[in-house]
């Protein structure tokens, strides 16, 4: 009897309903294209970027207000032109998406992180502990994102030294947006977790002897995750445009090293006076990558219910 | 008693009761007047389980059964009384953990009873590496012991490599039995594990276990709302009504000879292949609310026989004498009297 | 004398980017007048499809690939949606399983009779009152008065299976079609629907056709069954003939895996393997890999229903 090899892993997964589901989503495709070509971006910046526009060195103030490319006055090394400081707009925009991503991944890592074993603790314990942490989530959500934000911020400003500032900026941020949004997974996965408790193999756990932590974090875990994923992702898209905002706002990252909502700020000084591209490139390029997000959210929510299928 | 080598029973409970505490909460209650709602789901239940037998626990939906499943197998803590396993109590806090790796539990649904993410070689080997406690356990021995538990249930040792959802209804039952088995039990609880299975397919798991129960000398709960299977599979019966045992006999006596009208009802209404087209007796009313029951007697509304004492005392599980000449235990003042008249047995 | 229901050959499927699944297989069934016909099977053998396909509500994408259905002279499988509506409730009626969805929660149960009475019937409001109250009194709902004006999570199980009863017979149908109606009940409620079921459709010259995996609900209450196994039918005939002696191997090994309260059987007879997948369904007799007697004919022909004594049989032991 001849036995045939059994397809490997990826043979599996590729032919599976969501790869499947993948590939026949224009959307899904087009998005993903655009995020990998963003990440790419951000990651290599260093070594792709044309200019470094934090390195204050190489800036010649004299090139600042540079059209871009196709308007008349452009200057070649210039792609997409410059920035009142004389910052190459498409370096800038590089690094930008950079720290755009890093806070914005960071952050939803950290909400995931404290609001899943949050709601897994409130799910499984019931009880007094249940209802103080929920409500501590229903206080943490009647304080918006960016409220919460400027209150640290401002908290930390006043606490350390002005040298400081910059260095702790970053982690500010990222412990602002993070803090700001755990109560949408706590609540999530305690639904979720509820459910899940009652089945059959968590009970039979328990009647083997299976002692509590092992039960709530091999067990449960495992299966309340499904619709963590879909939240995060939608997530990263709101997490960058607070960080956005902040910035945009003056209480994000410092100056010297701007990010995209640092850059519309700037721009939005000199939009009406015939510096458009300040504005618009950045702004551009902060929408195109929070709709990619987005719509590849929101096919990833379609392929992962399982009612649609 | 069959297998009651020693006169010991294996499983004891002794006046087991479990009430839930199903109030609304108490801003609700303030507000609106209502009162405390209590759910006495076990309401003192006594059950003595021997070595090697099996004991089918029926009833219908509400009576309890499920319940005591759940308090024998430490899930729920009895409100009042006592369980003992091996005549030792178990139902404490104080309790050996040791004791309890004597006993496990096979569910009702396939579906549920086994962790969607988890392959089957490690689901089977969850007793092996909890009852460890810590110590390492050589990866080969538990792939051995894995691959014979498979095998001993009719399925093969490389179907562990596969998650729960690629296997049927029935296959899935087997995977929960070979988990059962894992921790070399002596004692099954088994909770309806045929209910949710195609007929034939319940014929293969209950030949299984049969089989199983044979060669490894194993002790059956055996709780299901179906007679006939647990006709099939028990050797004693005992018939629960809202959080009591009713009556208790050996299998072929409880059905040939029943005395609690609540059995009779029951049996009357099973739709049977071999009785079609027989004359019946009418079943009455339905299964009163567990959270108001009656007052005495539980049964009383519908039954044809009750009287003034029914409706206040409740009856307690004596031996009686039956119709056939044997003894069987049975809660009913009817019995007690004289009352019940003897009826054709359906053993024809 | 033309029966009530005829159904030809009928095929359900349903596309999937594997393939097509056909989950009924050329089912040729037929009721006459007032009889009760059992359909019996496990869970996958298509019985329900049959019946949802008979009242034409198959979700998409399955549809019905082939065949006909026939209500007394008239075509009912390729009906526009508003006139399958209208034979809806008028001519074939439905019980389903669980009472819970199959009545409006947000409706006093009075108000979805009367509803579905006058959408069918050409009765004034207090005419169709007058026939619900009736109703309710005759599938033995206690005060009907009263219970008329409440909503069905005010009833228990078996009472809301009642009115789903009353529901069905309230535009005096020919048909009722009673998918697994007992199932979700406990024991002694079923014995009480049961009955009910056959007496009131005997009252009423109302035909049923009943589908359930529980044969002892068929042993009780129909005249004729039909055994599914994987889309197809493979025996049909009197209801005591198919039990006691039945001739199709699938249906020997049913009869005998299922236990009894009274008979004394050492070992259930089981039937090696499951039932196969929509998409694994074996050329030739579908039953041919789990069956004790299969021959080299069975393994490449697909035998078709035959005469065997009493009843009919899809077996090649038949002409063996």
């Amino acid at each position: 009897m001849t036995t045939v090899a059994a397809p490997s892993r990826f043979a599996v997964w590729w032919n599976g309903d969501i790869a499947y589901s993948f590939r026949h989503a224009p959307v899904a495709v087009v998005s993903a294209v655009v995020l990998v070509i963003f990440l790419g971006a951000a990651l290599f910046a260093p070594w792709v970027a044309p200019h470094n526009p934090f390195d204050l060195a190489t800036l010649n103030l004299l090139d600042a207000l540079t059209p871009p490319h196709g308007v008349e006055g452009a200057k070649p090394e210039y792609l997409l032109g410059t920035d009142d400081q004389g910052r190459d707009l498409l370096s800038a925009i590089m690094f930008g998406t950079r720290i755009s991503l890093l806070v914005g991944l960071a952050a939803v890592a950290l909400a995931v992180l404290i609001g899943v074993t949050l709601g897994l603790v409130s799910g499984y314990a019931g009880g007094r502990l249940d209802a103080f942490i929920m409500r501590a989530a229903d206080v943490q959500l009647s304080f918006p994102a960016i409220l919460i934000a400027l209150l640290i911020d401002g908290i930390l400003r006043a606490v350390l030294p002005r040298s400081a500032h910059g260095d702790v900026a970053l982690i500010v941020l990222v412990i602002a947006i993070g803090v700001s949004n755990w109560p949408q997974y706590a609540r999530t996965v305690r639904g979720s977790t509820l459910v899940e408790k009652s089945k059959e193999y968590v009970q039979a756990a328990r009647v083997i002897g299976v002692g509590t932590p092992s039960i709530v974090f091999r067990h449960l875990l495992p299966n309340v995750l499904g619709p963590v994923l879909v939240l995060a992702t939608i997530n990263i898209a709101t997490a960058i445009l607070v960080e956005a905002t902040l910035s945009f706002l003056g209480v994000g990252v410092p100056p010297t090293r701007p990010s995209l909502g640092t850059l519309i700020r700037i721009g939005q000084d000199y939009l009406f006076s015939g510096e458009w591209w300040i504005t618009i490139f950045p702004g551009a390029a902060l929408v195109i990558m929070v709709l990619a997000i987005n719509l590849l959210g929101d096919w990833l929510r379609d392929a992962l219910n399982p009612k649609l299928r | 008693m069959k297998g009651s080598g020693n006169g010991r029973a294996l499983v004891e409970l002794v006046d087991v009761a479990k009430t839930f505490d199903v109030s609304p909460p108490l801003l609700n209650r303030l507000l609106e007047g209502k009162s405390r709602a209590l759910l006495r789901a076990v309401n003192g239940v006594d059950m003595a389980i021997a070595r090697g037998e099996t004991f089918g626990l029926v009833g219908e939906s509400g009576c309890g059964k499920s319940t005591v499943a759940r308090l024998i197998v430490g899930l729920y803590r009895p409100t009042r009384g006592q369980i003992r396993y091996d005549g030792k109590r178990i139902d404490n806090l104080g309790a050996a953990p040791a004791l309890r790796r004597n006993m496990q539990m096979i569910f009702q649904d396939p579906y549920a009873s086994l962790n969607p993410r988890w392959r089957v070689a490690e689901i089977i080997a969850e007793p092996l590496r909890t009852h460890a406690n810590g110590d390492a356990l050589a990866k080969k021995d538990i792939e051995e012991r894995v691959g014979g538990l498979l095998r001993q249930v009719g399925l093969a040792p490389a179907d562990g490599e596969k998650y729960p959802h690629q296997f049927s209804g029935g296959q899935r039952q087997r995977i929960s039995i070979a988990r059962a088995l894992a921790g070399r039990p002596a004692f099954l609880v088994c909770d309806e594990p045929t209910s949710a299975l195609d007929v034939s397919v319940q014929a293969q798991v209950l030949n299984l276990m049969r089989k199983l129960q044979r060669d490894m000398g194993l002790t059956y709960l055996f709780i299901s709302h179906n007679l006939a299977v647990v006709h099939h599979i028990a050797d004693r019966v005992a018939v629960m009504y809202l959080g009591r045992v009713v009556e208790q006999a050996p299998t072929k006596r409880l059905f040939g000879f029943p005395q609690h009208p609540y059995t009779r009802m029951l049996l009357d209404a099973v739709p049977d292949l071999e009785l079609s087209g027989k004359a019946r007796t009418a079943v009455a009313g339905e299964v009163p609310n567990p959270l108001s029951p009656p007052r005495g007697c539980a049964f009383h509304p519908r039954c044809p026989y009750a009287n003034e004492r029914c409706r206040n005392e409740i009856p307690k599980l004596k031996p009686a004498r039956g119709w056939g000449g044997e003894m069987t235990d049975v809660a009913c003042h009817g019995v007690e009297e004289g009352r019940i008249p003897a009826r054709m047995t359906l053993h024809a | 004398m033309t029966p009530l229901l005829a159904v030809d050959r009928l095929r359900v499927e349903f596309p999937t980017r594997h393939g097509t699944l056909v989950a009924v297989d050329g089912v040729s069934l037929s009721i006459a007048p007032g009889e009760v016909l059992g359909v019996v099977g496990e869970s996958g053998a298509g019985k329900s499809l049959t019946g949802a396909a008979i009242i034409g509500l198959i979700d998409p994408p399955g549809r019905i690939g082939a065949g006909e259905v026939r209500l007394g002279d008239r075509r009912i499988d390729n009906l526009a949606p508003e006139e399958m509506r209208r034979v809806r409730g008028r001519e074939i009626g439905a019980v389903f399983q669980d009472p819970l969805t199959s009545l409006n929660p947000l409706y006093t149960i009075g108000r979805q009779l009367v509803e579905t009475i006058t959408t069918h019937l050409d009765l004034s409001m207090r005419a169709a009152r007058r026939r619900a109250l009736d109703l309710l009194g005759e599938v033995g709902i206690p005060a009907p008065e009263r219970r008329f004006h409440h909503y069905p999570h005010q009833f228990s199980g078996g009472m809301r299976q009642r009115v789903v009863i009353a529901l069905a017979l309230a535009a005096q149908p020919k048909l009722i079609i009673a998918d697994e109606p007992t199932t979700a009940l406990d024991v002694s409620i079923q014995a009480q629907i049961i009955a009910l079921l056959k007496r009131l459709c005997r009252e009423h010259g109302a035909a049923v056709m009943l589908i359930t995996h529980d044969m002892g609900v068929i042993a009780e209450t129909a005249d004729r069954v039909a055994v599914m196994y994987a889309g197809r039918v493979v025996e049909v005939g009197p209801v005591a003939d198919v039990i006691h002696r039945p001739q199709h191997p699938y249906s020997k090994g049913l009869m005998g895996s299922i236990p009894s309260i009274v008979a004394e059987r050492e070992e259930l007879a089981q039937i090696e393997g499951v039932m196969p997948r929509l998409d694994a369904i074996p050329p030739g007799c579908a039953f041919h890999p789990r069956c004790p007697c299969a021959f080299d004919r069975c393994k490449k022909e697909r035998p078709e229903l035959m005469n065997a004594g009493a009843t009919r049989s899809a077996c090649w032991l038949v002409v063996q």
